[in-house]
């Protein structure tokens, strides 16, 4: 890497591992020396990667909770509301609103919302799709979707500096340190 | 444990791996994305899509018929309404649980061996379920309309019946069309990313670039990505129970004789596994011969899911067996009939054929001679799916066709259309399944390398 060749702004520095052991660890190290805006990148889900970076909890289960109560109402007034008030009509004295009937569909709907919670909820809380992420500037990025493991400082960590960061990086079982352009 | 087998298993019984020796997380990623990115199509490929697609024109021929001069092509006629319509419904719809059953059911169990069938068990719900969706559009005599089952404040002033089976059936069907799906697509981003990071061509890269969403792997992203598998497979689990139930009221809550009973959900449910397992089999085994995968797809999947069809099969006969004598201690002069009629009566030769198909051959799945033998797998799963078909035609058929009284009694016949649709549906099944091992990767790449994690730190 030729750091003289940059232009433009920086996004942080990004180190390859081979492993996910080595990439933990790492993490582990970057947290404990006092790094605080980094980011992983691994080909699979690795266990307690996501605590090492510094990510807390997931509020995705209360989002889905949410949207499944909604669906869950939603769909027992969408049969509550013709049969009661739009619509009543009076067979035999039966009553108008005969809820047992009206398990099966406001169970569908609970499901569906909830699903749909889920899957959408995920992807924005993920900012998912992103059509352009600086990372993929980094050499060989397109390893980290085989067999490569990644280890991203970004630039606005206020412990960051270009020299001192990269030094530490270089400690830690790294194949290669890289600059990543924003 | 331990006995003679046909495959090299290693001797002395025990857990056989689930994947094959020697596999790194490139290799895993290499040979699945091959299959799409690289590998030629083969003749076999462009011959059985060639056939599936002409089987999938003979459909849209059917159709156009059928729209052009109504419901009365098929054989249907009082009594006899639902015919084939309803029975091929209800098989497609049954086949498709399996999927969920895989990647939800399987996954909250923590079953690992789910993960190199699972992508493709999805797939394979999601076609089945298209195939199963026709067929109520079109019995309805004028699909055009098929949009007045949805609630909507309309112009005539009038709403769906809630309290309708049918209406429940649209609400639980859709809502299981659109959970399998984003299931399924859910689970792929991560391997769509490979695709998108691994293809050569430009245009290749772009359509699986927009498709994966800009997926990186962020260890954040992959955090929320799993709780989000587990919040949609705890959905999903409930959902597939709750669809075949659902279609099982169609039948339960109407008071004909074979239908009025409160077995049918759990049985439904039951047999939809079944059928569904049978139907992964179908597609797992020419699968795995034919793109080399018995690595990924090992004789412990197979035996598993043979032991899962022997589990629910047995569900099924305990089903077939209380419908009988509950007909007898119910002490319903009209059930007992309708148990004899189908015994003894026009369409016995069915009904025992179902037994056959569904009970007596199944049998030989306790021995683990069978359950290690592929060929012998391949055969006991096509009957299971024919048996399966057989049994929706016996529901479906020999109760309506002599219900109350005599003087309404009748005969049921598929006329050529009914069968046309029916097989044309195997080819729209087909056609789909073709199409999605090519341009898709069938195996979930991501998931099998957590299984080479493990594998590696055994040996």
């Amino acid at each position: 890497m030729q750091p003289s060749t940059k232009k433009r702004p920086l996004y942080g520095l990004i180190a390859e591992f081979d492993n996910p052991s080595d990439l933990l660890s790492a993490a582990h190290r970057a947290r404990a020396e006092g790094y605080r805006r980094m980011d992983a990148f691994t080909p699979l889900p690795i266990e307690g990667l996501a605590e090492a970076v510094g990510f807390e909890k997931t509020r995705l289960p209360l989002v889905v909770f949410i949207g499944g109560l909604c669906g869950c109402i939603g769909g027992f007034l969408l049969q509550y509301y013709p049969n009661v008030i739009d619509y009543p009509l009076n067979i035999g004295g039966k009553p108008l609103n005969s809820w047992p009937a009206f398990v099966p569909i406001t169970f569908e709907m609970t499901i569906l919302a909830a699903a749909l919670t889920t899957v959408f909820g995920m992807l924005a809380m993920n900012g998912l799709p992103t059509p352009y992420h600086p990372v993929f500037n980094a050499p060989r990025f397109e390893m980290a979707s085989r067999n490569r493991f990644f280890l991203c400082i970004k630039a606005r960590d206020p412990k960051f500096d270009l020299k001192r960061t990269r030094e530490f990086m270089q400690g830690l079982k790294a194949r290669e340190v890289s600059e990543v352009e924003a | 444990m331990g006995g003679s087998t046909q495959e090299n298993l290693p001797p002395g019984g025990g857990e056989q791996p689930l994947i094959g020796p020697g596999h790194s997380y490139g290799s895993v990623t290499d040979k699945i994305s091959a299959i799409v990115l690289t590998q030629r199509t083969t003749k076999g490929w462009y011959l059985g899509f060639a056939i599936s697609f002409a089987l999938v024109m003979t459909l849209m021929a059917a159709i156009t018929w059928l729209l052009l001069k109504g419901v009365g092509i098929w054989g249907i006629n009082v009594p006899v309404g639902w015919g084939f319509a309803i029975i091929n419904f209800v098989w497609w719809i049954g086949i498709g649980h399996a999927g969920t059953l895989i990647s939800a059911i399987l996954l909250l169990l923590r079953q690992r061996w789910r993960t190199s069938i699972n992508r493709f068990a999805e797939a394979m719900t999601i076609f089945a379920v298209a195939c199963a969706g026709i067929f109520p559009l079109l019995h309805m005599g004028r699909p055009w309309l098929a949009y007045w089952l949805l609630p909507y404040p309309d112009t005539m002033g009038t709403w769906p019946q809630f309290r309708s089976p049918l209406v429940w059936d649209v609400f639980a069907v859709s809502t299981y069309a659109t959970v399998s799906l984003l299931f399924w697509f859910v689970g792929m981003i991560p391997d769509l990313a490979t695709l998108r990071d691994r293809a050569k061509h430009h245009v290749l890269k772009v359509i699986y670039g927009v498709l994966a969403m800009g997926w990186r792997g962020s260890a954040v992203h992959w955090h929320r990505y799993e709780m989000a598998s587990l919040l949609l497979a705890g959905l999903a689990t409930p959902l597939v129970v709750s669809v075949h139930t659902v279609v099982s009221f169609d039948f339960a809550v109407a008071i004909v004789p074979g239908w009025h009973t409160t077995i049918f959900p759990p049985y439904f449910v039951a047999g939809a596994i079944y059928s569904g397992f049978a139907m992964v089999m179908t597609l797992a085994i020419p699968i795995r011969a034919f793109y080399k995968l018995e690595d990924f797809i090992t004789l412990r999947h197979l035996e598993n899911m043979a032991k899962i069809m022997l589990a629910t099969g047995l569900i099924v006969a305990y089903g077939y067996m209380m419908e009988t004598f509950m007909a007898f201690y119910g002490g319903h002069a009209f059930d007992r009939f309708m148990i004899m009629n189908r015994m003894t009566g026009p369409y016995a030769v069915i009904y025992w054929l179902l037994i056959l198909c569904n009970i007596v051959i199944p049998q030989s799945l306790w021995f683990r001679r069978v359950r290690t033998s592929v060929p012998a797998l391949f055969v006991v799963a096509l009957v299971v799916n024919v048996g399966m078909w057989l049994e929706r035609f016996v529901i479906v058929v020999t109760s309506l066709h002599r219900d109350f009284v005599p003087s309404s009694w009748g005969m049921y016949y598929p006329t050529a259309w009914d069968i046309a649709t029916f097989v044309g549906t195997l080819g729209l099944f087909l056609t789909m399944f073709y199409l999605f091992v090519r341009f898709l990767p069938m195996i979930s790449i991501f998931e099998m390398r957590g299984l080479v994690e493990e594998s590696g730190k055994k040996g």
